[in-house]
């Protein structure tokens, strides 16, 4: 237990390779699903090591380069991907807006997760009134585009980082919370929450140490299918400039103060656009897949 | 039937008072809503009156009947920005908004389902698997970025179409071809598996074995009950085509009741932007009603079971 990095990481694997070959063998992947693996595990190797690899500070700037080409339209190799009307390093700035939207999205689908999952529980262990108000919260949520709502909040609090990732953490948690509670419902009915329940076991051990592991496969299912969404929300948003703010930087954000030199420098809105399309599409490839594995409703 | 009805629109009814509720307690939650709603520089007198009007000197249970009061008569406050009556201000918006939403709405149903269909009907083919293509990118790409790809084709290398502004009708095909896209490519994926799993059904072996053509098996057995989960699809397609409004305005500098809200969101209009709210929401509950009868129209099952219909 000294090297907790080495520790851990076997834990991981072995982890990994029972939750592979639980759910069939790996032989089969088909060769889109490892490609869309492969991208996804850049994207988070480049959001956890940003600041080594980034070739400048992403607010660094060099009036004398101001829109300079990328490499590939005949630009230098000093900036491969160009820079901005600031004369700003592209690249630098796609690896820390990469870094920050994928730590949004991670946190807002953690949030969302945590916060259906707990209401959904709470609908099916008191049933009666608490769970009526539940589903109304439920249907009130998925009558209203989410993206209305969280413009209506931020209109009224104004914006921080926190109250973003917070805001974001709301999408999709009535999708947690039907399934937690249709599931938890169901997982009631069978022995085994029975015999934890006549052994004495408080809710909270029924709940968190028996049920929740027994459904926690179709929550990663609809976490996976969630996390693109909340990609595409977080730069949709961002993208209309009520998002993150700058000096910050997104996926997002960049596609939006891109759009001013479209004409002129369309290179600065075309990186991030393609980060965002390549990795929300390798994200819900893998949830489908995931899906098609995990649900035994849908075989 | 009746009580089937009759309990959506108890279910809407329901909605709508969380919706008043949702604004009335997130307006409290910021602040004095006299001072939010008149801005901080607005007279005194102009505050006090606003103060009355509303009976914001009340306790909170009777400010909470007065605001639903407030509502259901349209009086939402004035702009921050010109000073007019907001639901005047939103409602002459609503005629360039629909003249976007409505034709692209056409085009996701009159290209999404019919290519859905044929998709499934031809599964594996060469046109299954551009459909399939097709609606995966349709997901991944934001309508924004779609929007402003669109823009660097046709408005800025090829020169045929304007990027922005309501000049004339040309100006409307490149935000309507954005909106018609995501959404039919959504619904073409939906209305394939709908078709799909219909196809798989023993009914429609019955049917062909019986001898019945192939094109009235499809016309009568499966398309009918493949309606049945893609109605419920446009249902939620609505919302999206809200939303899509909101970003696809913004790109394109379209003066609807999207660009509206942004704006208004930006300059911190809150009584424009609680009327929008409300009006999407109230638009939003109604369709989704409309969506829910249909259903029970469409699926003789759902009226005698009304009351179990939630999903």
């Amino acid at each position: 237990m000294v090297d907790t990095t080495s520790s851990s990481a076997t834990t991981g694997g072995s982890l990994m390779a029972r939750f592979l070959s639980r759910f069939g063998s790996t032989n089969r992947m088909p060769i889109l699903i490892v490609i869309a693996i492969l991208w996804l595990v850049l994207m988070l190797a480049i959001a956890l090591s940003a600041d080594l690899i980034s070739p400048y500070r992403f607010t660094q700037m060099d009036l004398r380069n101001r829109l300079s080409l990328p490499v590939f339209m005949g630009g230098s190799w000093a900036h491969v991907l160009g820079t901005d009307e600031l004369g700003r390093d592209v690249l630098s700035r796609l690896i820390t807006s990469i870094r920050m939207s994928l730590l949004i999205a991670f946190g807002a689908t953690i949030i969302g997760a945590v916060i259906g999952v707990t209401l959904g529980f709470v609908a099916a262990h008191f049933r009666g009134l608490i769970e009526q108000a539940v589903l109304a919260l439920v249907d009130f949520s998925a009558a209203i585009p989410f993206l209305v709502l969280a413009l209506a909040v931020l209109a009224f609090f104004g914006n921080s980082l926190v109250l973003f990732v917070c805001l974001l953490g709301f999408h999709a948690w009535e999708r947690y919370a039907r399934i937690a509670r249709g599931l938890a419902i169901s997982g009631k009915m069978h022995g085994y929450a029975a015999a934890v329940h006549q052994l004495g076991a408080s809710p909270w051990r029924l709940y968190g140490r028996h049920i929740l592991p027994n459904i926690a496969s179709t929550l990663i299912v609809s976490m996976t299918l969630a996390f693109p969404e909340i990609i595409l929300l977080e730069s949709g948003l961002s993208f209309l400039g009520l998002g993150i703010q700058p000096p910050d930087t997104s996926l997002g954000n960049m596609v939006g103060f891109g759009r001013e030199y479209l004409s002129s420098a369309p290179w600065i809105m075309l990186a991030p656009a393609f980060v965002i399309t390549v990795t929300a599409l390798c994200v819900s490839l893998l949830g489908d897949w995931l899906r098609d594995r995990l649900d035994p409703t849908l075989s | 039937m009746l009580h089937y009805v009759l309990s959506r629109l108890l279910r809407a009814a329901v909605s709508i008072v969380m919706v008043v509720t949702f604004v009335f307690v997130v307006l409290r939650m910021s602040g004095d809503p006299a001072t939010v709603i008149m801005g901080a520089d607005a007279p005194p007198e102009a505050i006090d009156a606003f103060r009355k009007a509303w009976g914001l000197d009340q306790p909170v249970w009777i400010q909470y009947f007065a605001f639903f009061e407030a509502v259901f008569s349209g009086e939402l406050g004035r702009s921050m920005r010109d000073g007019r009556d907001v639901v005047a201000v939103v409602l002459e918006r609503v005629p360039s908004t629909l003249s976007l939403t409505v034709p692209a709405f056409l085009i996701n149903i009159a290209v999404g389902i019919p290519a859905g269909v044929h998709a499934a009907l031809h599964r594996n083919s060469l046109i299954d698997r551009c459909v399939m293509v097709m609606a995966v990118t349709g997901f991944a790409v934001p309508s924004f970025i779609l929007a402003m790809l669109l823009v660097l084709i046709f408005s800025v290398n090829l020169g045929w179409l304007p990027s922005a502004g309501q000049d004339s009708w040309l100006n409307a095909i490149l935000p309507i071809a954005t909106m018609g896209f995501g959404g039919a490519a959504l619904l073409a994926r939906f209305t394939r598996s709908a078709m799909l799993e219909v196809l798989g059904q023993s009914y429609i072996r019955t049917a062909s074995a019986k001898g019945l053509p192939w094109p009235a098996v499809v016309w009568r057995h499966a398309l009918q009950n493949a309606a049945i989960p893609t109605i419920t699809i446009i249902g939620f397609m609505l919302g999206g085509l809200v939303a899509g409004a909101v970003v696809v305005e913004s790109v394109f500098s379209w003066p609807g009741v999207g660009r509206l809200l942004v704006v208004s969101v930006a300059n911190r209009d809150l009584a424009v932007v609680q009327a929008i709210v409300l009006m999407i929401a109230m638009t939003m509950v109604a369709a989704n009603m409309v969506v829910d009868v249909l259903y029970g129209l469409v699926d003789p099952r759902m009226q005698g079971q009304a009351r179990g219909a939630r999903r």
